[in-house]
């Protein structure tokens, strides 16, 4: 039998990190959750182990201590094989227009800790010479819109960072995905009417992420297919209509 | 505010929904608030589920926190559903102690209304087999509750239609099987009398149901099929379906009900159909054993996604009722005379043997209990107001996890539990706290 591959799941306590996580232990992975909180970690690490039989361990992380990133890294009892992350806040935007700390917060958990991260990770994997790099983005960031563009820049900024690693890593063999998951139904989008064509499950995500990094041999995933003619349909409205719109 | 309803769409009420996302968020939540009650899958066909003021939701409970596989002992949150446990433990070699006629109810569900199975005259009801279960109080307190320790906490929360609280996580042991199929043996009875009997007769095998056909009258009245199973050892499957998978996957019929339909699809005519062709394939497979997947088996209705929309618009409530075994063939037979000479037919008849029950609220008792599915309309009020006497008279009780109608004085003559049931509320405080509209309609 294979030895069992490593998936460390950055955003252990989100329904997308869960589904995700629970996906890759059917699957027979090892998995890694990491979270800052650990107890709702554990609770999902538990629930994974009870339902597969596989290993799970819990690490403590805060995406917003980049100064940790280098000893988490070398705390991990394996370096993965793929790194999953999908941290993410979707905040409020108003809020973030006068409050610099929530904008702040907001720049830095959806950008700055997720790109630093999974940079530091594709510097181990060069040395290594393997691994598979997961960021989870967002539409949002394929263009601004004035009801979530704090939110969407910093998705914009994920998916640029993304996609220059992915174009400096891929002569090397190693993958970078780029997830982009639409509307899903989670604990962030509680309350939220959301058109059912367009919003997935957080089991969905959990699939689509592993057929595109296991499987598939994707770079740029929609997690419903719809949404991709969705944004391009979005992104062509010329500027001078675009800005006049209510989005 | 949203409108809520059970699964049977009547009554409707408007409620406010609170969604914790963990257990550990339960308990403050439920502090704040007064008029609320937890709601597990939203299965329980009437008002029990819905909250005076608050309803409580808890999809978000469900973790599976631990699973023992040597000893089958498994510990869940309450909103964990069934069907989710099912195809965890079946492929493992495992079965739920007692499961009801839908495998789409949480832990939580199935402990707060003391569900039975067709086990129950062997195996008693689901809360029998819960060896602990953790209680959020309506003060926001945490208890646990076991044999040992909150034993009158947990006799009350079993079949309490959370009304003590609200049910955080649960343990209970499984049963270990040594494959995922039933071996199913049906017999054909004639007529209430022989049905009776032959659920009698097939009270050592572990499950047994019978189906009646409503529309039969005069001397075939009760004429049923009776479904005794086994869970399937290796030997039969080598015996009745050589070769098969030993945990065959879980195959779920994918025939749904996308639209209410109008009320007058289901009427004398189709449903006498429906039981003229149940009876044919039925009575094709008589006397002899054969294997059949535990799904079909257990929940044929789940196999239909939105079932309960084929009777319409207005809704429909299912009647379910316990009758003592000494009065049980008399008083289910006028009963089914009566039904049988009402226009809108019952789609499903169901008859159980039961035993006893431990719970201060829960249903059981020994007896054969009688379900019937009957769409809303005018006239069946006092066809059931009627057969609700019936059951008075003869000792018997209405299942609340049904209820949508009975009066207080019906209710209160089926539950001599009741008095402690009350004193225990008022003394964890949760009178004024803890209220549906099943409690605050039958004044509990």
């Amino acid at each position: 039998m294979q030895p069992s591959k490593t998936l460390l799941l950055v955003g252990g306590t989100s329904d997308i990190g869960r589904a995700t996580a629970l996906h890759y232990a059917q699957a027979g992975w090892y998995v890694q959750l990491a979270a800052r909180n650990e107890e709702e970690a554990r609770r999902n690490a538990d629930d994974i182990r009870a339902r597969t039989g596989t290993e799970v361990t819990v690490h403590r992380l805060d995406i917003l201590d980049t100064g940790s990133f280098d000893s988490f890294t070398n705390s991990l009892p394996t370096l993965p094989d793929t790194v999953v992350c999908v941290v993410g806040e979707l905040g409020d935007q108003a809020k973030g227009q006068t409050d610099m700390v929530h904008a702040s917060l907001l720049l830095r958990t959806n950008f700055e800790g997720p790109a630093l991260l999974l940079g530091l990770f594709a510097e181990r994997f060069l040395a290594r010479g393997s691994g598979t790099l997961v960021g989870v983005s967002s539409v949002a960031g394929d263009r601004g819109r004035g009801s979530n563009y704090l939110y969407g820049a910093a998705k914009a900024g994920f998916t640029a960072f993304l996609s220059g690693l992915r174009n400096r890593l891929a002569p090397k063999g190693l993958r970078v995905v780029t997830v982009k998951p639409g509307f899903v139904r989670t604990q962030m989008t509680a309350g939220m009417k959301l058109p059912p064509v367009l919003t997935a499950e957080p089991g969905e995500v959990g699939r689509a992420i592993f057929a595109a990094a296991e499987k598939s041999g994707r770079d740029v995933i929609y997690v419903r297919p719809i949404w991709r003619p969705v944004m391009m349909a979005i992104g062509s409205i010329p500027e001078r209509f675009f800005k006049r719109l209510r989005l | 505010m949203t409108e809520l309803a059970g699964w049977g769409r009547y009554p409707r009420h408007p409620s406010e929904t609170l969604s914790p996302a963990s257990p550990k968020a339960l308990p403050s939540l439920m502090a704040s608030r007064t008029g609320l009650v937890a709601r597990g899958n939203g299965r329980a066909y009437g008002d029990a589920a819905i909250g005076e003021r608050v309803t409580l939701m808890t999809q978000g409970l469900d973790r599976i926190r631990a699973f023992d596989q040597a000893t089958g002992r498994i510990q869940v949150e309450a909103g964990v559903l069934l069907s989710d446990l099912l195809d965890v433990v079946v492929p493992r070699g495992f079965f739920p102690p007692v499961v009801p006629g839908t495998k789409f109810v949480t832990i939580g569900g199935m402990i707060a209304s003391d569900v039975h199975g067709k086990n129950h005259h062997r195996d008693g009801g689901f809360g029998d087999h819960v060896e602990s279960l953790t209680l959020a109080l309506p003060d926001g307190g945490v208890v646990t509750c076991s044999r040992d320790e909150n034993p009158e906490l947990l006799s009350a929360t079993i079949g309490g239609m959370g009304l003590t609280g609200t049910i955080l996580d649960a343990t209970f042991r499984l049963r270990p099987t040594e494959t995922g199929w039933m071996r199913q043996t049906t017999t054909v009875a004639r007529n209430l009398d022989g049905a009776i009997r032959a659920l009698q007769e097939t009270s050592r095998a572990t499950y047994s149901v019978a189906w009646i056909d409503c529309l039969a009258s005069g001397a075939s009245l009760g004429r049923s099929l009776v479904f005794a199973a086994e869970h399937a050892t290796r030997r039969d499957i080598d015996a009745l379906r050589p070769g098969a998978e030993p945990y065959p996957p879980s195959k779920l019929g994918s025939l749904g009900v996308p639209l209410e339909l109008p009320s007058f699809t289901l009427n004398r005519l189709s449903v006498s159909a429906f039981n003229e062709l149940y009876f044919r394939a039925g009575a094709v497979k008589s006397g002899y054993p054969f294997l059949v997947h535990w799904n079909p088996y257990f929940f044929p209705l789940d196999g239909i996604s939105s079932w309960n929309r084929i009777y319409g618009r207005r809704g429909f409530l299912q009647y379910q009722c316990v009758i003592p075994t000494a009065q049980a063939q008399a008083v289910l037979g006028s009963m089914l005379e009566r039904v049988s000479k009402h226009d809108n037919a019952s789609f499903l008849a169901v008859l159980k043997q039961l035993g006893a029950s431990h719970g201060d609220l829960s249903f059981p008792l020994e007896g054969f209990t009688l379900t019937l599915d009957l769409p809303v309309s005018d006239d069946v009020f006092p066809l059931l107001n009627e057969l609700d006497r019936l059951v008075v008279e003869a000792g018997g009780r209405l299942y609340l996890a049904k209820d949508a109608r009975q009066s207080p004085a019906t209710f209160e003559a089926g539950y001599p539990g009741l008095s402690r049931f009350r004193d225990l509320r008022r003394a964890i405080g949760a009178t004024d706290r803890i209220s549906s509209r099943l409690s605050v309609r039958l004044g509990i």
